[in-house]
């Protein structure tokens, strides 16, 4: 608790909070990218990377679904509004300065620092649409928030089918006229395709790290109690004096950071096609599932849920047909089996009880 | 002012629909507090299951299902609710009630699981012999139309015996005819047998004396040489025979249902475990058996709707389609507008959303058409945060 | 929230994570298998060339299989099976037989993605059928080209999907040569001034082949009177449709897929429009007819082929695909099985199966007789056939004229 209350934050400070992460994210990163990637081969990469995407969606959403307690069913759209944002910056970009959209530069190059940006970008844009997203959330509560929320994806995902088609040459871009502006030339139906492939595992894995240390100092940082208090009960927060709308609007808008730049990443990705169906609310279900079959609030468990959600599909394609009705049945069993998700509120290290209990954190 | 009538029309039949959709989604949302994603995959079973009915059960009883007479219509929307009503209590008994005590959430999530069971289990396809094919496979089908593809308000312009000479896509006139511009025409043959046929005229307007050969835009079965035949002028506003059917089906269904909820024991049971499940469980009524109960009324309900939606477009998609999932959406999206755990409510929600995208899609423009339902959606729920008719929920401190 | 007791949770966690990590193992030890035979390069068999005698050709399709476009991918998927069989009973490539890995999408691009890069990579299939629909193909061929596998999509019909690169190849028309063909015909064949669009906003294939048609038909001189949208599914399309009536179109240009077509059809024609309907290859299925009935009657779209034609590779093709599977070929299945067979006669043709040669062997096929028109591969390796437009007469599509490229 002493760190919001040091204005003057401390070297040890630093180094704990920024040093060290960013330094363990990194190695990460390269561990990831160049041992692990290599020896487990193309396939496996591949799995690897749409893990990643589903980790770091799964980990946000938990930040409004379970630490907050709200019921958001958008998460699809915050992660629809990022790919979109940090895909078509990186691509326009490209066209402007290199004059062509392949992927510039080698490991680290300048393209991918462009496309660290665009990623960036793309978690400050998906930010923006969660504030306007979190804004009913202060007016309405459990499911009629669902609907709203999902109601917000809905309308991204048509707005996106009417959106202009996209600009292929750089000839053509720098002659555009309005009207191939405005609307943005984001693809329409089509999807927007043919984004730079930037994302590797070092970036991915080095952004799943970050997401996974945001959220659990955030669990266990004032913010995160106060989100939690807002979860056990809205009023006693209240009168505890607990700034619910404040809390609330900030919890959609640092879980759609996040999940804007899963959208990123996920754009830029090798045999991927941002569509806008990207941004329907199926797509949203997935997430939610993920959160709830982890245990919602639990950080370790919904990493663990969105692994094992997406390995399954990948797991099960030799059943053709039938593997979605595998999937949906597995689905329901587990639902019924296990109502709390798979490690209920805890977390994995709780499970470490020797060391851990009673030991709080500062 | 056509544009303005043709538009009401189609509004009120399609709002029939989502209303009938929406009550599904409302009643068990009413006692159970949750939303029932697989609502809309059992409308789709039942406008399958009439299907399969219609096409195949039908024939087995020697009537030709292109020419069913009305009793026929009304077994299959009885057999296909039956049925449904099955499935419904089966889905709550099997994945619904071992989680009655389990957070909502944890339901949601299993009737999304159902939801993606339905509609994978209806994508195969069995031959189980006697060209009964089971479930409904990946391609769409036609539904034959059980109720007669006409318009009460057609004008008949003119009549008599059609002339010897013609081919199956002609019609020798008795008598002179006068075909306005702007304007569709229609034959209607009557044979010997009783059997009625229909054709588009497609001669161009002005008038035609009599044994003049007009052209038809279909081939009949032969000729219709001495037959009777009348034209008929269709109407700029068709009042369709399947709109009136299925609003005074949806119409009779809800009044029906009202009076079960409000005039009937087992309704005011339904009330008060909606009210609070735990005292109504005191006051020795049968929790369960009231909850399965609902969920058997509502998959009825979704099965009249599906029959209705089956013979009102007759198109059907495979189960997995898009325009279910859409169609459920807005059911859902009606419920919600009207204030869910509302009956009135889910039927006024299912007319306004239905209003609004008709109108909007018109009066507006077609691409925003589902922006404006989501849009309307959030604008009701910000100004009253629990539906136009639902009562402001208030939490004890 | 009921509490289990730890040590049962704890065990349960247990065998949760061996089963995940087991998952995984599998999963990894599968690509780490292929990548040791392999031999360094990504496309190992390319070496073994005709060599080894007996041992199959696999080939790979990604496509729907479940989900709201099964329709689409599963008729391509019986089309390429037929294809395949026939091929197996005529003595396979140069004697070997031919076996097919095909995976699902869900019609969903990240899966597309995915199990291309498990097709090239761990069942190494000497070439890759798929997808229909042009978003996934997108997804799917940047992978064939990263590993050098040839791909050829049986009915994408987006033109950037083949300029991914080298190894993509497609056998159906593209939307730019599709539109400016029904543009023609309305405007020169049906002399129609005044269209009206009515086309699907959340499916590409609709909305490439409407814009492709506004510009031709605009550049032709005439004009598009009102153009109207419905979303992937719609029932009702009374409302588009009212005002289309009002705008008094010549012809109503209706891209979509014969799933929807019938039905807007039927409401068109009781809503007193005229105006015959005219479309694309989207329109292909004995559905149209069967569910569209006289509504559909007078109506036109642009085909491959026609399924009157009397040629006996067409019929041929249809009756033994209604022997097989006990329904009319669609559109999709005719293009699902000249793909196949258009890679089988270049395997034929390739001095190996190596992806350089193999798809070197595709881009220069020439006046190749499929059942969907003699394709020939041009430079930018899209399908140079020409379109028949058809006219739907007394329940079936009637051959009206052939319009060239």
């Amino acid at each position: 608790m002493d760190d919001s209350n040091n204005l003057a934050p401390t070297r040890s400070a630093v180094l704990r909070n920024v040093t060290l992460p960013v330094a363990g994210a990194v190695a990460l990163g390269l561990l990831m990218q160049l041992v692990v990637g290599p020896a487990s081969g193309p396939y496996a990469t591949r799995l690897m990377l749409d893990v990643g995407v589903a980790i770091i969606a799964a980990v946000s959403l938990n930040i409004i679904n379970g630490y907050t307690g709200q019921f958001s069913v958008g998460h699809a759209a915050f992660i629809a509004a990022g790919g979109y944002v940090a895909g078509s910056f990186t691509y326009y970009c490209s066209l402007l300065w290199w004059g062509e959209y392949a992927k510039h530069g080698g490991f680290l190059g300048m393209g991918e620092w462009l496309f660290f940006c665009s990623c960036l970008l793309g978690g400050f844009g998906a930010a923006a649409l969660g504030w306007l997203v979190g804004l009913p959330s202060l007016r309405l509560r459990g499911d009629y928030l669902a609907i709203v929320t999902l109601g917000f994806g809905e309308i991204l995902r048509v707005l996106l089918q009417n959106t202009n088609r996209q600009i292929f040459d750089a000839e053509q871009l720098r002659d555009a006229t309005w009207r191939q502006l405005v609307p943005p030339p984001l693809g329409g139906a089509q999807g927007f395709s043919d984004v730079p492939k930037y994302t590797n595992l070092f970036w991915m894995y080095l952004m799943v790290a970050v997401t996974l240390f945001v959220a659990v100092r955030l669990k266990i940082s004032s913010t995160g109690r106060a989100f939690l208090s807002i979860r056990e009960d809205e009023i006693a927060a209240e009168a505890m004096g607990v700034d619910i709308t404040r809390l609330k609007v900030r919890a959609f808008i640092v879980a759609a950071f996040f999940a804007g730049i899963a959208g990123g990443l996920f754009a830029h990705q090798s045999g991927t096609v941002i569509r806008p169906i990207d941004a329907g609310f199926q797509r949203s279900f997935e997430i939610v599932i993920m959160v709830v079959l982890g245990g919602l609030g639990s950080i370790s468990g919904v990493t663990l849920a969105a692994v094992i959600l997406t390995l399954l599909p990948a797991l099960l394609l030799d059943f053709a047909q039938y593997r979605m009705i595998l999937y949906a049945l597995l689905l329901i069993l587990l639902m019924i089996f296990r109502p709390q998700g798979l490690l209920g509120v805890k977390e994995l290290w709780d499970f470490a009880r020797p060391w851990r209990r009673g030991g709080t954190r500062t | 002012m056509d544009d303005f009538l043709q538009t009401l029309m189609t509004a009120v039949s399609v709002g029939s629909l989502y209303a009938l959709i929406a009550l599904g989604y409302t009643m068990v949302y009413g006692v159970l507090k949750f939303i029932n994603f697989a609502h809309s995959d059992v409308v789709v079973l039942g406008a399958w299951f009439s299907f399969t009915l219609a096409t195949w059960f039908l024939p087995q009883m020697g009537i030709d299902p292109a020419a069913a007479p009305w009793w026929a219509a009304c077994g299959v929307l009885f057999f296909a609710m039956l049925a449904c009503g099955g499935v419904g209590f089966l889905i709550e008994r099997l994945a619904y009630r071992p989680l009655r005590r389990a957070p909502r959430l944890n339901v949601l999530i299993t009737a999304i699981g159902v939801s993606l069971l339905l509609q994978n289990v209806g994508q195969l396809q069995f031959d189980l012999g006697a060209g009964l094919r089971l479930p409904f496979g990946t391609q769409p089908q036609g539904m034959p139309r059980l109720v007669p593809d006409v318009a009460l308000n057609d004008a008949a312009v003119a009549r008599g015996v059609a002339g010897e000479g013609g081919s199956s896509s002609t019609l020798v006139l008795e008598h002179p005819a006068v075909l306005e511009s702007g304007r569709s025409y229609r034959a209607v043959v009557y044979r010997d047998n009783g059997a009625v046929e229909r054709a588009r005229i497609t001669s161009s307007t002005g008038t035609y004396g009599a044994g003049a050969v007009m052209s038809l835009g279909s081939s009949l079965t032969r000729p219709p040489d001495g037959s009777v035949y009348v034209i008929r002028r269709l109407a700029r506003v068709p009042i369709a025979m399947i709109d009136v059917v299925i609003v005074v089906t949806a119409g009779g269904l809800m009044v029906l249902l009202n009076l079960l909820v409000y005039r009937s024991k087992l309704g005011m049971a339904m009330r008060a475990v909606s009210f609070n499940t735990d005292t109504a469980a005191l006051m020795g009524i049968p929790v369960d058996r009231v909850i399965s109960f609902t969920f058997v009324l509502g998959a009825m309900l979704a099965a009249a709707a599906g029959f209705l939606y089956a013979i009102k477009y007759t198109t059907l998609q495979q189960p997995a389609h898009a325009g279910w999932v859409l169609l459920g959406l807005k059911a859902f999206v009606a419920a919600v507008v009207g204030g869910i755990g509302n009956i009135q409510g889910a039927v006024l929600g299912g007319f306004l959303i239905a209003f609004i995208e008709q109108f909007g899609a018109v009066y507006v423009s077609s691409d925003l058409r589902d922006i404006s339902v989501f849009a309307v959606l959030i604008l009701v729920l910000l100004v009253r945060p629990t539906g136009v008719l639902g009562s402001p929920s208030c939490e004890k401190v | 929230m009921s509490r289990v007791p730890g040590r049962s949770s704890t065990a349960l966690l247990a065998v949760i994570l061996a089963a995940c990590a087991a998952a995984y193992g599998v999963v990894a030890g599968c690509s780490s298998g292929t990548d040791r035979g392999g031999g360094g390069t990504p496309n190992g068999q390319s070496g073994a060339g005709k060599a080894a005698s007996n041992e199959p050709v696999v080939i790979g399709h990604y496509g729907s299989l479940t989900g709201a476009q099964a329709t689409f991918g599963i008729s391509t998927s019986q089309g390429i099976r037929l294809a395949i069989k026939q091929a197996n009973a005529t003595g396979g490539i140069n004697g070997r037989p031919i076996t097919l890995r095909e995976y699902d999408t869900k019609g969903d691009a990240r899966e597309a993605g995915s199990v291309v890069t498990r097709l090239c990579t761990n069942d190494k299939v000497v070439a890759v059928l798929g997808e229909v629909a042009s978003g996934l193909s997108l997804a799917g061929a940047p992978v064939c080209q990263e590993f050098g596998v040839p791909m050829i999509t049986p009915s994408s019909t987006n033109p950037r999907v083949t300029v991914v690169g080298d190894m993509i190849s497609r056998v159906c028309f593209i939307d730019p040569f599709q539109g400016l063909v029904c543009a023609k015909f309305a405007y020169e064949h049906r002399k129609a001034r005044k269209v009206a669009m009515l086309y699907d906003q959340a499916a590409p294939y609709s909305t490439g082949l409407a814009e492709e048609f506004r510009g031709a038909f605009e550049k032709l001189g005439g004009t598009i009177a009102t153009s109207q949208t419905y979303a992937e599914g719609d029932p009702d399309f009374n409302a588009q449709l009212t005002t289309i009536r009002s705008a008094e179109p010549d012809i109503i240009f209706v891209p979509g897929y014969y799933t929807d077509v019938a039905n807007i059809a039927m409401q068109a024609r009781k809503l007193g429009i005229t105006a015959p309907l005219l479309g694309g290859d989207g329109w292909d299925s004995t559905k149209l007819t069967e569910i569209g009935g006289p509504a559909i009657e007078g109506s036109y779209y642009s085909n491959h082929y026609s399924q009157q034609d009397p040629s006996p590779t067409v019929q041929k093709f249809i009756a033994t695909y209604k022997a097989e599977f006990g329904s009319t070929p669609d559109g999709l299945a005719a293009l699902g099985y000249d793909a196949a067979l258009l890679l089988f006669d270049a395997m034929k043709r390739s001095p190996s199966l190596g992806g350089k040669d193999l798809a070197a062997a595709i881009a220069t096929s020439k006046d190749f007789h499929g059942v969907t028109g003699t394709i020939t591969i041009d430079a930018d390796r899209n399908a140079v056939k020409p379109a028949v437009m058809l006219e739907v007469k007394g329940g079936a599509p009637t051959y009206v004229t052939t319009i060239a490229p």
